[in-house]
C-alpha cells in the first residue's frame, strides 16, 4: 500500500492508494473544483502507468457531506475514463443526505456501480475480476 | 375610541395599577373561585390564589406602563405563562375556545365589583367610569392574549401529532441480515414520501442492508407524484450501494401506472413482500428449501 506523495503543486491533492489491483481514493470533507479535476487526472494517469493492470477504482465517499453537480459530473467522468482504460469504478459509503441531494438534482450517476462500504466495494470488484460469482452463504439448519 | 382613551389613559391606567396592587389579595381570593382557576388547581386553593396573585401583579405592571391595549406589553409575558398554560390545559380537556374566552371574561366581574366598592364614597362619577372602562380594556386585551396562547398551544399539539403519525406510519423492519423493508399503508403524499425515503436510507446505513424492499400493498392509489417519489427513493438507495425492490403493486395500480405512461422499467418489482424477500435472499446466495421428509419431526 503506497500513498501518492503530494508531488503536484496546488491546494491539497487527494491521495490515491493502490491496494493490489485496485485503486482506493478516500474523499474527506469538502472537495473544491481544482482538487476534483486534479484527482481525475491523477486517477487516469495511475491506471495508465500502473505496472500491473488495474481492475477497479474505489472512491470512498463516507466522509463527504456535500456533493454538488460539478463533483457529480467529475465522478461520472472518472468512471467513463477508467472504463476506457479497462477499469471499473465503484462509489462506496455514500450518505443518505448526499444520495437524496443527488437524486433531487437529477444526477443518478447511471454508469457507476455503488456499494455500501469500501469492504463491499472491494469484494464486488474482486468477484468481478475473478469472474466467478460464487458467494455461497450457508444457512445453518 | 382610540383618541378618547389616550386623553384619559395615563392617569387612569396608573390609578388602576395602584388599585390592582392595593386590592391584590381580595381580587386573588375572588378569582381563585372562578371556573378557569378552580378546574385547573383541583388540589389546593392556595395554589390558585398564588397563581392569581402573580397574574394580578402582572396586570398591575401593565396598567402602570399605560399600555392597556398592547398585547406585547412586558407584563403580559407572565400572563401568557400562567393563564396561557391553564387555558391550554382547558383546551386539551376538550373545551372550545369560545368557552375558554367566556371563562376569561368572568375574571372581569370581581375586579369591577371591587372597583365600585372602592370608589363608593367618591363623588367623582367620571373617575369611576374611566377606571371601569380601563378595566374593560385591560380584560379584553387579556382575553386576546389568552386566546392567542390557546390557539398556538393547539397548533403545537397538531404539529406534534402530525410528526408522530409520520413516524408511526413508516416503520422500517429488518427482514433478514442485510434486508430491510418498509410496508407502506395509507395514502402517500410528498411529506410522507420524504419521511419514507429518509428513514429507509438511514436504515440501509444502520443495518448495512444490501437490499431494501418498498412494499406498497397498503397504498390505495398511486399517482404520478407518488411514482416519482418511489423512483427517487430507488435511485437514492442505488447511489448508496443498496438495491431497492418495489413489491405489492396491485392490479388496479399497475393498470393506472401503465395508463399514466410512467416507466418503472428500471425498478425491480415483485408481486408480494414474500417474493421480494425471496429475490433478495436468492441474490445473496441464500437457498431456502423445504426440510427433507426424513428429518421432519419435533425438535
Amino acid at each position: 500500500m503506497t500513498g501518492l506523495p503530494a508531488m503536484h503543486p496546488g491546494p491539497g491533492p487527494v491521495p490515491v492508494l493502490a491496494l493490489g489491483d485496485v485503486l482506493l481514493v478516500t474523499l474527506q470533507g469538502e472537495l473544491h473544483d481544482g482538487a476534483a479535476e486534479q484527482l481525475q487526472h491523477d486517477i487516469s494517469r495511475r491506471i495508465a502507468s500502473s505496472p500491473m493492470p488495474v481492475a477497479g477504482v474505489v472512491i470512498d465517499l463516507s466522509g463527504v457531506e456535500i456533493i454538488d453537480s460539478f463533483l457529480g459530473r467529475v465522478l461520472a467522468e472518472i468512471a467513463a475514463s477508467a472504463r476506457l482504460l479497462a477499469a471499473r469504478t465503484t462509489l462506496a459509503g455514500m450518505r443518505p443526505a448526499v444520495a437524496i441531494t443527488l437524486v433531487e438534482l437529477g444526477l443518478t450517476l447511471p454508469g457507476l456501480s455503488t456499494a455500501l462500504n469500501v469492504e463491499k466495494a472491494l469484494s464486488l470488484l474482486g468477484r468481478a475480476s475473478s469472474a466467478a460469482p460464487t458467494a455461497h452463504l450457508e444457512e445453518g439448519a | 375610541m382610540q383618541v378618547a382613551e389616550h386623553d384619559t389613559a395615563p392617569g387612569t391606567a396608573k390609578e388602576l395599577g395602584a388599585f390592582l396592587e392595593h386590592r391584590r389579595e381580595q381580587i386573588a381570593q375572588r378569582w381563585a373561585d372562578a371556573a378557569l382557576f378552580r378546574t385547573v388547581f383541583t388540589v389546593s386553593r392556595d395554589e390558585a390564589v398564588e397563581a392569581c396573585k402573580a397574574v394580578v401583579d402582572a396586570l398591575a405592571d401593565v396598567s402602570r406602563s399605560g399600555r392597556l391595549e398592547d398585547v406585547e406589553a412586558p407584563g403580559f409575558f407572565t400572563v401568557r405563562d400562567q393563564l396561557g398554560r391553564m387555558a391550554a390545559a382547558r383546551a386539551r380537556a376538550g373545551f372550545t375556545p369560545t368557552q375558554i374566552a367566556g371563562e376569561v371574561a368572568g375574571l372581569r366581574e370581581p375586579v369591577t365589583a371591587l372597583l365600585r366598592a372602592e370608589f363608593q364614597d367618591d363623588a367623582d362619577d367620571a373617575r369611576v367610569t374611566a377606571c371601569t372602562q380601563a378595566v374593560t380594556v385591560l380584560t379584553s386585551t387579556l382575553r386576546l392574549v389568552i386566546m392567542e396562547t390557546t390557539v398556538s398551544a393547539g397548533e403545537e399539539l397538531i404539529a406534534r401529532q402530525r410528526q408522530q403519525l409520520l413516524e408511526v406510519a413508516t416503520p422500517v423492519i429488518k427482514l433478514w441480515d442485510g434486508v430491510v423493508a418498509v410496508p407502506l399503508i395509507g395514502t402517500l403524499d410528498s411529506a410522507r414520501s420524504q419521511v419514507v425515503m429518509e428513514s429507509l436510507l438511514e436504515a440501509i446505513v444502520d443495518q448495512r442492508a444490501a437490499y431494501a424492499i418498498l412494499d406498497i400493498t397498503g397504498v390505495p392509489t398511486v399517482d404520478s407524484l407518488v411514482a416519482q417519489h418511489l423512483m427517487k427513493t430507488v435511485a437514492a438507495a442505488r447511489l448508496m450501494g443498496a438495491e431497492c425492490i418495489v413489491s405489492g403493486i396491485r392490479p388496479a395500480i399497475a393498470q393506472t401506472i401503465v395508463q399514466l405512461g410512467i416507466d418503472l422499467g428500471s425498478i425491480i418489482t415483485r408481486a408480494g413482500l414474500a417474493d421480494a424477500l425471496a429475490y433478495a435472499l436468492t441474490r445473496q446466495g441464500i437457498v431456502v428449501s423445504a426440510r427433507p421428509v426424513t428429518e421432519a419431526g419435533p425438535r
